[in-house]
């Protein structure tokens, strides 16, 4: 869907690997990319890779300003040209990809991720308050969901154990997503540009599958026959 | 072998860190061992009061970690249990006077003439929290049977997962059975059932603990109190010893499901 883009997931943050071009040409249509994913980015930290890429501080700054505009912060800048590193160091950018493998906050490290968003991200152990996974493609949790922590999907999530924290599948704007969870309990659930919140639970948790249905968000349970 | 580090926190304040912290610590002393506390809330010292040294201090950690006296001229000697000392924390200074290295440090030096070292947390997830954290053998959760408490608490267990410690251990404090049994009090299963690690003890809502802690005497010491008899147990489980979690208020039924649950969930090794 929409413009190209290589997108990684680097813990809570995203690693976008700039194609190649004028600059005059690259950076609207990277801002394109990003509005056209718009609530799959909002909140993120990007780092760029530009490769040989020579940039002034001014073009850094300009788009960092506009990717500000968007909630997006530019973090770092990956570059092996002399002049972008040092315009980056002026800017206080990150030069290298932050130190991923459960950082300071306790976000995950990515495991696996495609540039094209399409595989899954497996996560084995049940994410706690205060744990964010962000993934372009599908993401798959075999453990719970806990209330406090928060899961961003371009594609679906599915989710071997208690969901009850928030989850949003199809970040990207894809409302042909699912939601799907042994109990599903989430504080907020999102598809697309849809939210809901989970009613109370009436009875025994079953598996249930959420999507949207002619633009709302409903859960039914799910059929093993 | 050398002394265990055990770390006592909890990430949401108010609920029973500091009182835990003195209370095991004496506990262990009484049953022989060589304890030092070390209050690591630098800056809000408060295990001083309860243990009620207060007046004794004349160095602290930040003296220790600064070289302007010996490890040994910070320890507190107890008043009542000879081989139980305190290192105070500093009220004058804030958390970045100690780093997570100071402490693994001053730790080290400690390990080989002692059996246990308690170091009582500050609250938050901040500088404070990765001092205590970082020499950590044991990681102790207190937590409330109250909904904020425990998603503090989970948030907790996922920086102590993150630094590659082994699973934190949980104190349920506070406990009123007689709300619990009324329904109106969240259980030790639903506590459990969030956060999914090994309970080492559950501590009832006791006047007398607010009472000592104010007189600075450990209720662990007081054999009368059901509060101090938790914390005992807790001590004897650190030690090893396969004590039963349901001692007190089993008459009520719903520790005894605590204890079957424990049972069935795996006791610590």
């Amino acid at each position: 869907m929409g413009t190209p883009l290589a997108i990684k997931g680097i813990g809570d943050g995203l690693l976008v690997t700039v194609p190649e071009g004028a600059w005059q040409v690259v950076r609207p249509s990277l801002l394109q990319a990003i509005d056209e994913r718009g609530e799959f980015f909002r909140g993120a930290r990007l780092v760029l890779q530009v490769a040989g890429r020579s940039l002034s501080a001014a073009e850094l700054g300009g788009l960092r300003d506009e990717l500000q505009e968007r909630e997006v912060s530019l973090a770092g800048i990956l570059s092996s040209s002399e002049a972008t590193r040092s315009a980056g160091a002026n800017l206080g950018l990150a030069l290298e990809v932050p130190r991923t493998k459960l950082g300071e906050n306790g976000d995950l490290e990515p495991i696996s991720f495609d540039p094209e968003g399409d595989q899954a991200l497996l996560v084995e152990r049940t994410l706690r308050s205060g744990q964010k996974v962000r993934h372009p493609g599908h993401v798959v949790i075999l453990g719970d969901v806990n209330p406090g922590a928060e899961v961003v999907a371009g594609g679906n999530v599915v989710v071997w154990g208690r969901l009850r924290g928030v989850v949003h599948a199809g970040a990207t704007g894809n409302d042909r997503t699912v939601v799907c969870a042994l109990d599903l309990s989430p504080t907020q659930l999102r598809i697309g540009g849809h939210i809901t919140v989970s009613p109370e639970r009436k009875g025994k948790p079953r598996p249930e599958k959420a999507y949207l249905k002619d633009g709302n968000l409903v859960a039914e349970a799910w059929k093993t026959s | 072998m050398g002394a265990k580090v055990v770390t006592v926190t909890s990430g949401k304040g108010g609920v029973g860190k500091t009182t835990t912290a003195a209370n095991i610590a004496a506990a262990l002393a009484a049953a022989g061992n060589r304890v030092v506390c070390i209050d690591a809330d630098i800056g809000l010292r408060n295990l001083d009061l309860v243990m009620g040294l207060e007046n004794r201090i004349v160095y602290d950690l930040v003296d220790v970690v600064e070289g302007r006296c010996k490890l040994r001229q910070a320890m507190i000697k107890d008043k009542r249990l000879p081989n139980l000392f305190l290192i105070p924390a500093a009220q004058t200074r804030d958390k970045t006077a100690v780093s997570p290295e100071d402490m693994i440090r001053v730790t080290a030096q400690l390990r080989k003439d002692n059996d246990w070292i308690l170091i009582d947390s500050p609250a938050g997830i901040e500088r404070g929290f990765r001092n205590a954290l970082a020499p950590a053998d044991i990681v102790l959760i207190v937590t409330n049977p109250e909904v904020s408490a425990v998603r503090d608490a989970d948030r907790i267990i996922g920086l102590v997962e993150a630094a590659e410690k082994d699973p934190p251990k949980l104190v349920l404090n506070r406990v009123k059975p007689e709300m619990v049994r009324r329904g109106e009090m969240l259980t030790s299963e639903d506590v459990l059932d969030v956060l999914a690690i090994e309970l080492i003890g559950v501590v009832p809502e006791d006047e007398r603990v607010l009472m000592s802690s104010n007189q600075g005497s450990p209720i662990a010491l007081d054999g009368r109190s059901r509060a101090g008899r938790a914390f005992q147990a807790i001590a004897r489980r650190l030690m090893g010893e396969q004590v039963p979690i349901d001692e007190f208020a089993a008459e009520d039924g719903f520790l005894r499901r605590i204890s079957r649950m424990v049972r069935a969930g795996g006791q610590p090794a």
